[in-house]
């Protein structure tokens, strides 16, 4: 069953499907409208069934082409971490596209969004195939492009414009120093097939410089700080199902690119190497999840907090690379099943709570977390998958995403063992900002859940919600079974990422599958252990027992009655906390150094019947310092440039007599 | 008796004892308050006395209140008392305590304090927010600090499973560790921060805008009201024992030495719990409650002693190397 030829046959219909489907999307969309997510949804099972075989029986199978450049030709593989990451992938074009099915009601914008989201999965899938520079870089750029035209979809809103612009520019710079990283790593022998470039070898200069190129690179689409800019203004612009496939989805990708690049093609690493992405994924959880606290817009908020899980990936990402460099195999691949467990639980949860954004933006027509309120009354459905999503991202047992996390912690509780003074200070502090990262983003989510779905409706608009339809709930449910399944059976997870281990480390972690009551154990000797599935039954028994004991023999009586409130009840839903007063405390003290917050009361004279007004100013100091800043010496560069539009013909001729003169000197001198 | 039956009954002990005394130990500490301060003070079975009344009365619940608000309080119950159920009390090697390690038993907290926080928020109060935001903010200082002391257990003890780290402190030449002692210092910080105890919270307060958990559950009445008490009574006796099994193991009895053992094991873990309760006491009246915006420094303390104790025990590795 598990024959090489079919899992390629059958990924390249997938594809081969998801393109076609684009392009008659684009020609005839009066017609296909309706036909797209279906076929999009057959596609992505049918590449997931693929992946899911490759990955269970091991399969490692490439095909190539002398098609494409000239002595490049065009090379397709399917590896054990194409595999894995074609698994994430798929489940989440998969239940875009089934969320897609009940999207009635923006049609004028669906001739724009169809075609685009069918190309958008093909390329994704492509980058994960390719096996050459070449089909790679190609691939990635059809993924940024279509992904762009997704964000601009919706072209009348300024905002839109202005996160496709930024965004374009973004992904225009990652390009760049992907092709810089490639064209480093093939050398001036330029053999740009991933298998020649693996037999390279290089000195530690190119290899350092190329790290930082796939920083640049896959890290700002992956959305690593202090390239992230684009993210949070990109993701929430999408349509919500897109959103859940960029933010949930795409930057897996661009992990993915990271993770071949430096893991797989790049060669042994280094102990420095590993210090620069542990420091860059603890600021970038750190800071991600600060900066969505102090988000009231709730699809930008969860962007923002895709930032902070790229950087606890990242953050296990590291830690494989220290122990990696180490010679410490088996800690390398717990750190790395680590890192890939939690790519695993990042997409299906942040999948979940963008569709559940847009099942709230769909039912009230609000971002803005503040007019929301009490959707757990109106929206039942909605409420527990995104209830469920919350638990999930909060890193809370017994969902998955507390395993990635947990399982990081184990590899961080093993960096004593380093050798380096330097890395054994450095880790346990990743480990403190990690903790540290969790706990923000537990408070983050009660922010999140308790302001928009708990309380009492704060618009006409929320209080007019209604529950949405059936392919968008089973879209969320599905997610949601994921991640309690995932959460529950964590060993089938760690077992199924073993081939990836073995591939890009070659160790991996004890079998987990075989141990009894299916406890994890992923390092023997320390004998820590956690067991989700017996600890949601105890959870979910004692419960029970308590509440069938006490209605048993003590009382059942209930009675409604208007809130308590300390005897002084207010019927204005404006005397809730809101989503910036829930905020405040942190805000107050962690932001007041970070984002430089500075609060103003303006409170009007004793008599005046003025309403007082607080507002809050905060500085974003890396779009300044790294942004706005350089772009505005571009704009001053350009503008003195402008004087040589204007020359006469004998100027242009002397300054073309300069250039030539100095490229001559420069080859001189290095030849 | 085999020693699976043996440590299934020991897990089953566990779990009632942990729940009987629970209350007794919030009791203590209110007595020794009380006393200290010149009044008779509640008999010890007050406590116990107003579970019961509570859980006998009708629940009178907002008309603003979602299902969240009636499922939360038997979560939070459930949770507690499971965590409580994975810290070694008198025995180790019970049946279920390899389901979580100690990192697992800081996570069903965070879980218990998530659906508490959010039933906080369910009805729509002024006062259910500020306690819940409050209280978010509290937990973002003290996990951290929490972590780092035991990410030093595991330094010493080589891994993070309770029952295994209180093995080896038992087993432990007795020697005075400085860095062991920060990260104490660490611990009974954070553990004053999460049971809501003086300087951070004030349990004993109605009507303050200082107030963190009890503004939190204002809403809840009857036998949902009577859960979040037995929960929180719940997570006291967890930090005690947990502190206890980290820095005084000893008593501590393997779960095979057999019930005659475990008598004597759940004496000297009672005698810790009564002392904890009275130390408590007497701490909760020799100090004053502090600023909400204060504790951030109080906590950030323990996240320095904590990482300074880590700090410490690489150098002195460093030095016998």
């Amino acid at each position: 069953m598990a024959d090489p030829e079919t899992v390629l046959a059958m990924l390249a219909t997938a594809i081969a499907t998801l393109l076609t489907c684009s392009l008659l999307a684009a020609a005839f969309h009066r017609f296909t409208l309706g036909f797209v997510y279906p076929m999009c949804l057959s596609a992505a099972l049918a590449a997931l069934s693929a992946d899911l075989i490759a990955l269970l029986s091991g399969i490692d199978v490439g095909v190539s082409f002398p098609i494409g450049l000239p002595t490049i030709g065009l090379h397709f593989r399917v590896d054990a971490l194409s595999a894995f990451f074609g698994l994430v992938v798929n489940i989440g074009i998969a239940a875009a596209a089934l969320y897609g099915f009940g999207l009635d009601q923006k049609r004028e914008l669906s001739p724009r969004v169809e075609p685009f989201f069918a190309a958008f999965a093909a390329a994704m899938n492509l980058v994960l195939v390719a096996d050459d520079a070449f089909g790679f870089l190609f691939a990635w750029e059809l993924m940024s492009v279509t992904s762009w035209a997704l964000v601009i979809a919706d072209h009348r809103s300024a905002e839109a414009r202005h996160a496709a612009h930024v965004y374009l520019v973004m992904a225009a710079i990652g390009t760049m120093a992907l092709l810089f990283a490639f064209g480093g790593m093939a050398g001036p022998a330029g053999g740009y097939a991933f298998a020649s470039i693996r037999a390279t070898h290089l000195s530690p200069l190119i290899a350092g410089l190329v790290l930082v190129a796939a920083l640049v690179g896959a890290g700002s689409k992956a959305g690593i700080v202090p390239v992230h800019v684009w993210l949070p203004l990109a993701h929430p612009a999408a349509p919500s199902h897109v959103s859940a496939l960029m933010s949930g989805v795409m930057t897996k990708v661009a992990v993915y690119g990271f993770i071949r690049i430096v893991f797989d093609l790049l060669g042994a690493p280094t102990l420095w190497s590993s210090m620069i992405v542990l420091v860059l994924g603890g600021a970038s959880a750190l800071m991600g999840v600060l900066y969505a606290l102090m988000q009231h817009d709730l699809k930008r908020l969860l962007a923002y907090h895709t930032v902070e899980n790229i950087g606890i990936i990242f953050i296990g990402l590291g830690l494989a690379l220290a122990f990696d460099a180490d010679g410490m195999r088996s800690l390398a691949a717990l750190a790395l099943t680590a890192a890939l467990f939690h790519v695993f639980n990042h997409s299906l949860f942040k999948g979940l709570l963008f569709l559940g954004s847009g099942a709230v933006l769909h039912a009230t027509g609000e971002r803005d977390m503040e007019k929301m309120g009490g959707l757990i009354h109106r929206m039942p459905m909605t409420a527990v998958a995104f209830l469920i999503g919350c638990v999930a991202i909060s890193a809370l047992p017994p969902l998955n995403g507390f395993v990635s996390e947990w399982l990081t912690f184990q590899a961080i509780l093993k960096s004593p063992e380093l050798p380096q003074l330097g890395l054994r200070v450095l880790v346990p502090t990743i480990g403190a900002v990690l903790a540290l990262s969790a706990a923000l983003a537990a408070a983050c989510f009660v922010k999140v859940f308790g302001v928009s779905f708990l309380g009492r409706a704060r618009s006409e608009a929320a209080m007019m919600a209604h529950e949405v339809g059936r392919p968008a709930l089973a879209a969320m449910f599905a997610l949601s079974a994921l991640c309690l399944a995932s959460g529950l059976l964590p060993g089938a997870v760690i077992d199924a990422l073993a081939p990836a281990n073995r591939l890009l480390i070659g160790a991996r972690v004890p079998v987990q599958l075989s141990l009894p009551w299916l406890s994890v154990v992923p390092i023997p000797e320390s004998h820590s252990s956690y067991n989700g599935l017996l600890l949601a039954m105890f959870i979910v028994m004692s419960a029970a027992l308590a509440g069938f004991v006490i209605h048993r023999l003590a009382s059942r009586g209930l009675r409604r009655a208007p809130a308590w409130d300390c005897g002084f009840p207010d019927p204005s839903p404006e005397t809730q906390y809101t989503a910036s007063s829930f905020a405040q405390p942190i805000r107050r003290v962690f932001a007041t150094s970070v984002f430089s917050a500075r609060e103003t009361v303006e409170m009007p004279p004793p008599g005046s019947l003025e309403t007082a007004r607080m507002s809050v100013r905060l500085t974003d100091h890396i779009w300044q310092a790294l942004y706005v800043q350089p772009a505005g010496m571009v704009v001053a560069a350009a503008g003195r440039l402008n004087a040589l539009q204007f020359l006469t013909i004998r100027r242009y001729l002397i300054l073309m007599f300069i250039a030539l003169i100095v490229l001559m000197l420069i080859t001189a001198i290095f030849e | 008796m085999s020693d699976a039956l043996l440590s299934f009954i020991g897990q089953g002990c566990q779990m009632l004892l942990v729940l009987l005394v629970a209350p007794a130990v919030t009791g203590l500490t209110r007595l020794v308050k009380a006393r200290l301060m010149r009044r008779k003070g509640p008999p010890l079975l007050q406590v116990y006395s107003d579970l019961i009344k509570l859980v006998r009365k009708e629940a009178v619940v907002a008309d603003s209140a979602s299902w969240l608000f009636r499922v939360a309080p038997y979560l939070i119950f459930a949770l507690t008392w499971v965590a409580a159920s994975l810290v070694p009390t008198f025995a180790t090697g019970l049946l279920f305590s390899w389901t979580g390690d100690v990192i697992v038993i800081i996570a069903l907290l965070g879980s218990a304090r998530f659906f508490l926080a959010l039933a906080g928020m369910d009805v729509g109060t002024s006062f259910g927010g500020i306690g819940s935001s409050r209280e978010m903010m509290i937990a973002t200082l003290a996990e951290p600090a929490m972590l780092l002391v035991v990410l030093n257990m595991a330094l010493a003890a080589g891994t993070t499973q309770l029952p295994e780290v209180a093995k080896y402190f038992i087993a432990a030449p007795l020697a005075i560790r400085v860095s062991l002692a920060l990260a104490l210092v660490a611990l009974v910080i954070v553990a004053l921060a999460e049971n809501a105890r003086i300087p951070v919270d004030n349990p004993a307060t109605h009507l303050e805008l200082t107030m963190v958990h009890e503004a939190m559950v204002l809403e809840y009445s009857g036998r949902h009201l009577a859960m979040i008490e037995a929960a929180s009574q719940l997570k006291l006796v967890l930090y005690i024992s947990l502190i206890a099994s980290l820095f005084l193991p000893f008593g501590i009895m393997p779960v095979t030495a057999g019930p005659l053992a475990w008598a004597t094991a759940g004496l000297a873990w009672l005698a810790k719990l009564a002392g904890a309760a009275i130390i408590l006491g007497v701490w909760e009246l020799s100090i004053a409650k502090m600023r909400v915006f204060r504790v951030s420094e109080f906590l950030g303390g323990a996240f320095i002693f904590a990482f300074l104790a880590i700090l410490l025990s690489f150098l002195t590795q460093e030095v016998l190397r």
